[in-house]
């Protein structure tokens, strides 16, 4: 697999981060939870002629669903970058991204309970 | 992936936080797949101070690497582990990491306990659950627990606990403290 080698750990960036997102830093992704569930809905087709590379990318990574963070640690880009591409990829239609289950204030004992005895199994 | 429609999938957030240095990298990387996560801070004028901006004046933000850590307990069931850098001025990733988040440890390190003052200050005001892991150096004397805990001024129903964030089966001890401690308060509001 050969990852879009947009940034090099020794030579730095080739592109500057937010031509990526032809300069815009604010999007309909801006909402969207680190550990928000990202799914990729549909194939892009001609008419999504407007995405590029990276996010053609993040729908493969997102083919079986992957959280916002994990997304943005495969492709190797800051947060803010990603969400920007995710906000465009969610306007066209091409991913569901579903909010973590809302933990207000925390979540249920008996899902605590289960993540204590799978804790101690690791 | 075949979920039962009653079955949401459930991802959760623990945080760690701490001074740097303390361990926070070791202890994510003991007991989950670490990897990079990359953010950008808008540099403060604090910052400016600290990271020499000179000849690149226009530069008004900076990369800022998290530790990204996941375990997974069953399908349908993560947890999430971030690793903050402590400091006042990441207080803005803070803000997002710890919304929704389950809680948190703080690292601390008993040669320079004050480095985390600010994480226990931030916990302490949201109401976030989280527990004081003093991660035990080679080297450095170790402290009793209740010791640790008079230092910081916690309350007492703060777990403290020594650990060595390097062994798996430590790390383990820690998370478990804390989710344990955060079904505590959970129950105890529901009363």
């Amino acid at each position: 697999m050969t990852e879009p080698k947009w940034i090099d750990e020794e030579a730095g960036q080739f592109v500057r981060l937010y031509a990526l997102t032809g300069g815009r830093t604010r999007s309909s992704g801006d909402d969207f939870d680190l550990i928000a569930m990202v799914t990729a809905t549909r194939e892009p087709t001609g008419d999504d002629s407007s995405i590029g590379p990276e996010q053609r990318r993040i729908l493969e990574i997102a083919d079986h669903g992957a959280s916002v963070a994990d997304i943005a640690s495969e492709v190797g880009l800051p947060l803010g970058v990603v969400r920007v591409l995710l906000g465009d990829l969610h306007d066209l239609g091409l991913i569901n991204v579903r909010s973590p289950v809302k933990v207000a204030p925390l979540p249920s004992e008996r899902i605590l309970k289960e993540v204590i005895n799978g804790l101690r199994a690791l | 992936m075949a979920f039962a429609p009653s079955e949401e999938p459930v991802a959760l957030k623990i945080l760690v936080a701490g001074g740097f240095g303390v361990g926070k990298t070791t202890l994510v990387g003991a007991i989950s797949e670490i990897r990079p996560l990359r953010t950008e801070e808008v540099l403060s004028d604090r910052g400016v101070g600290v990271d020499d901006t000179d000849g690149v004046e226009g530069k008004t933000t900076t990369t800022v690497a998290m530790d990204f850590g996941r375990i997974t307990i069953r399908e349908g069931l993560v947890v999430y582990l971030f690793g903050t850098p402590g400091q006042e001025r990441f207080w803005f990733m803070w803000d997002e990491l710890s919304y929704g988040a389950l809680g948190a440890v703080v690292l601390a390190d008993t040669r320079r306990l004050t480095d985390c003052f600010p994480s226990i200050d931030y916990f302490e005001q949201r109401g976030t659950p989280f527990i004081v892991a003093v991660n035990c150096f080679d080297g450095a004397e170790s402290h009793e627990p209740e010791d640790v805990r008079i230092a910081l001024d916690l309350d007492p129903d703060v777990p403290v606990l020594l650990c060595d964030v390097r062994r798996r089966a430590s790390a383990k001890v820690v998370l478990v403290t804390l989710v344990e401690h955060a079904l505590k308060m959970l129950t105890a509001a529901q009363r």
